[in-house]
């Protein structure tokens, strides 16, 4: 069983395994990755990083595609940013 | 097949042309528009949106003014997905020479009624924090606006078909002139007043017209709101823009009600292809950049390129093309087709039923062109 | 600051999924410099996605064999760009690559096609292949209940796996009907191998209902996903779920191909004997020549290495293998099409554009993609319309325009970070501060 790691999600800790992405963890917090154009909660549609659903500021940096990022110890995920 | 017949025939279905046909119909006449393809296809769907008063000249301060109160005017009127913004201008000056231009600019405005305000370096950063430290300062004008363009032509010709105008989408005019529009579907309408709001095709139409395309590009970010405020603009756009002959690139940036920055300018001469040309777009984000260094790290979604028609003084074309009574022309507005659509279209109007109209037309009669079309 | 990473290669192949991996892999044993590029975080594509790492999988023995040959990995990195003839240019989270090459084979595999319907933005509503992404990236799924939707053998691959891991699934639904299902069954007999999987598959999923002519109507819920209602005939059936697995079939990801000038024929990448394009120089292999599967993606990315390596001869032994497998991706085709039903699940308010929140009644006055996108951003989004440009393909009959750089949402400072100096040359300009 892999170590789990824990990243911060709007200040929030998540453990996730190692290897998820940091979509997952968002996931697992329960909370939707953007709000779309007219306030929709929107979560992860493709899984593979074309769809951009899984948008989330990842350590200050907007626009991050969260499903195609491993989560790392003490990353700083900020939603609908 | 015989022929419909209008007051007003209007070919190009862009800015210019839309306006054209909301005025016209506004003064009671009988109008048709045509373009072959969709509304603000062209130059319009590709430029940047941005209703700015200019001073190259009297005469392009007269229209630029005359047609952003105009926009003024209409504005609450204006359909929500026109987007139009009163966020104003702000010139950005790098060094004194240009605070010395800033200070010539505000008193030629203020003289003439344009509210512009000096801003000092601290204030410059207080109203755009992300633009880079060291600047001299900046002009504020807080009338200048931006919109969306391919809406606000729409916006435009849905106005002139609720005033019993007809539009003709996908329908190519072949041919021009004498009362008589001929179009590709084979139809023909005829007309007391034929107007050529081609834009950059214009003198396909109209032959013996000079409209040089000034290719231009555009790059728009994600989303990322309040990064800026107002549109802001380098000096040396001025002479950028005022050039005839040589490529170059100004810094010219504006926030998009989406939260968008959109991204330019770049002018070309004698370039043909609309590809993107990757070097004049890297001079041009490389002067964004020096003005504003956060622009490095954002997302850019897309590219593009547009053509902006000129004519060789870089006044529009208003009015009757002598060659042919019927004939009008309302083109060549080169990169301020939004801002001067309003009034170009008054005084395309005012020339057809006769009054007398709010500012001088003499810098703007194609007369002034083919006169010396003549004399070559 | 962004560096620039300019490298060389005599191939360079983009993407790492099985044709990725086998053009790879093939043109390096020839003895020739090779690079591979993958947006993932690591090898395997979609398919083959986290296998790479197990060695006794068949992926990890490609992968195994990427290494063994030198092939030079470049993971998390999307090609936006082609500044000119021979070089291509990619960004990675922290880079910018430089990559010239001689050859070129372009494996950049297929992506879910979504159609819209009421409740499709919800919340835990996915692609199947999508879910299926999700949980092999770490999302737990046992004890959830999962409705797995749509079309394709994907939906029984996605549900095999969802199920192996825990995964509670109360119905598959296929929207193509039996009969297209039998054929596509019979389609199967020349290939023991696919057989044998989709036996495997049966094993898996026993006692899992699998309904055929059934396709999701609405996704309802309030906050998040709750149930989804589905048709079967004339009747509907609501199941309640947690997770919607979705998805339409494949489209081909065309998107680099079209900008290097490629020509593509019904939307796919029109290749000659060995895999090369209309472009000299550039091979495509894989889903983007036609939706074939796994063992056509192998071969076509073996040929195509070979190709690109110049040793077409070595090639020709995979040519009927080739063959009989482009048999079974047209029936494939054939049999998942989506039907013309399914054009009235998007009702008027139904989003299309997820991106710009475009309803559909905003968007059928258009009749090109291009007026569509002028007047309601429908496809002006960070997706660049790879959502929903398939979707208004089928539902309006749209044909999307040609293609313009980035191909994929790039950095500022990446597409400024490259210039092309007069004389043609590349040099590399810093841009940006540290």
């Amino acid at each position: 069983m892999p170590e789990p790691i824990t990243v911060k999600v709007d200040g929030r800790p998540v453990a996730v395994p190692s290897g998820s992405t940091v979509a997952v963890a968002v996931m697992l917090a329960g909370i939707a990755c953007r709000r779309s154009v007219t306030g929709e909660q929107r979560f992860p549609l493709c899984g593979i990083g074309i769809c951009f659903e899984c948008r989330v500021a990842i350590d200050g940096r907007p626009h991050c595609r969260s499903c195609q990022i491993l989560a790392r110890p003490g990353m700083e995920v900020s939603t609908n940013e | 097949m015989s022929a419909a017949t209008y007051d007003v025939v209007i070919v190009g279905a862009g800015i210019v042309g839309a306006a054209c046909a909301y005025t016209c119909v506004g003064e009671g006449m009988r109008v048709a528009v045509v373009d072959r393809d969709v509304i603000g296809g062209g130059a319009t769907g590709a430029g940047m949106g941005h209703i700015v008063v200019m001073d190259d000249s009297e005469a392009q301060f007269a229209l630029t003014r005359y047609s952003q109160q105009l926009w003024q005017q209409l504005r609450v009127e204006l359909a929500s997905d026109v987007e139009y913004e009163q966020c104003g201008t702000i010139w950005v000056a790098a060094d004194e020479e240009e605070m010395a231009e800033a200070r010539r600019k505000q008193g030629y405005y203020t003289k003439r009624g344009v509210p512009a305000e000096i801003l000092a370096p601290e204030t410059l950063e207080d109203l755009e924090p992300n633009l880079r430290k060291g600047l001299a300062g900046g002009l504020l004008v807080p009338e200048d606006g931006v919109l969306y363009p391919p809406c606000a032509a729409r916006f435009l010709v849905e106005g002139a078909q609720a005033g019993g105008a007809t539009f003709h989408s996908g329908c190519s005019a072949l041919q021009i002139g004498k009362g008589t529009v001929r179009l590709s579907n084979g139809g023909e309408f005829s007309a007391g007043v034929i107007v050529n709001a081609t834009g950059a095709s214009a003198a396909a139409l109209t032959p013996g017209l000079k409209i040089n395309n000034r290719k231009g590009h555009l790059v728009i970010t994600d989303r990322y709101p309040r990064f800026l405020s107002h549109q802001l603009v380098e000096f040396g756009y001025l002479k950028s823009a005022h050039s005839l002959t040589s490529d170059s690139v100004a810094f010219n940036v504006q926030p998009r009600s989406t939260g968008q920055v959109l991204i330019g300018s770049s002018r070309q001469y004698g370039a043909e292809h609309k590809e993107v040309d990757t070097s004049i777009l890297t001079r041009m984000l490389q002067r964004a950049q020096e003005y504003m260094p956060g622009l490095a790290r954002m997302s850019t979604i897309r590219i593009w390129t547009g053509f902006r028609p000129a004519t060789p003084d870089n006044l529009p074309l208003i009015g009757p093309w002598l060659e042919d009574s019927t004939l009008y022309l309302a083109t060549g507005h080169e990169g301020l087709g939004i801002t001067t659509s309003l009034a170009s279209a008054r005084l395309l109007a005012d020339q057809v039923t006769g009054k007398r109209p709010a500012i001088p037309i003499e810098p703007y009669l194609p007369s002034r062109v083919s006169m010396e079309h003549a004399h070559a | 600051m962004s560096k620039e990473l300019r490298q060389q290669f005599d191939v360079l192949v983009i993407g790492g999924g099985p044709a990725g991996m086998a053009a790879a892999v093939s043109a390096a044993e020839c003895g020739l410099r090779v690079g591979l590029v993958d947006d993932n975080p690591s090898l395997g594509g979609q398919i083959w996605r986290g296998e790479a790492a197990n060695c006794t999988s068949e992926a990890g023995e490609w992968a195994e064999k990427l290494c063994a040959c030198g092939v030079e990995l470049i993971c998390g990195a999307r090609v936006f760009h082609q500044p000119e003839v021979g070089t291509l240019l990619a960004e990675g989270p922290e880079n910018c690559y430089e990559l010239e090459y001689r050859k070129l084979v372009l494996a950049t595999g297929a992506r879910e096609r979504f159609l819209p319907f009421p409740g499709w933005t919800l919340p835990n509503v996915m692609g199947a292949g999508g879910l299926q992404a999700l949980v092999k990236s770490g999302l737990p799924i046992a004890g959830k209940r999962v409705v797995v939707a749509g079309s394709g053998p994907l939906l029984l691959a996605a549900a095999a796996y969802l199920h192996k891991h825990g995964a509670r699934i109360p119905i598959i639904c296929e929207q193509a009907s039996w009969f297209c299902l039998m054929h596509f069954a019979l389609a199967l007999l020349p290939y023991p191998p696919k057989i044998a999987q989709g036996l495997s598959l049966g094993r898996e999923l026993a006692g899992v209902r699998f309904v055929a002519n059934c396709w999701p109507v609405a996704a309802e819920g309030e906050e998040t996903l709750e149930a989804v209602i589905v048709s079967r005939g004339n009747k509907r059936e609501k199941i309640p779920c947690d997770y919607l697995a979705c998805g339409f079939h494949l489209v081909p990801n065309v998107e680099l191909a079209t900008l290097l000038g490629c020509r593509i024929q019904d939307g796919y990448v029109t290749v000659e004997d060995f895999q090369e394009t209309s472009v000299p120089g550039v091979f495509c292999a894989g889903e983007p020549t036609g939706i074939g599967g796994l063992e056509l993606s192998l071969i076509e990315g073996r040929i195509a290495g070979l190709g690109a390596a110049g040793r077409a001869e070595r090639a020709k032994q995979f040519c009927k293998p080739r063959a009989k497998l482009q048999k079974f991706a047209r029936a494939l085709d054939r049999a998942f099409s989506p039907r013309s039903e399914l054009r009235s699940l998007a009702l008027p308010d139904t989003i299309v554009c997820r991106c710009e929140d475009v309803k559909y009644d905003r968007l059928k006055p258009y009749t090109s993609w291009r007026a569509a996108k002028l007047h309601t951003r429908c496809g002006m989004g960070a997706c660049q319309g790879r959502v929903c440009g398939p979707a208004t393909q089928f539902l309006l009959n749209w044909h999307p325009n040609s293609v313009r750089p980035p191909i994929f949402p790039t950095r500022f400072e990446n597409l400024i970070a490259m210039t092309c100096s007069p004389d043609g040359k590349h040099s590399a300009v810093t841009g940006g501060h540290g």
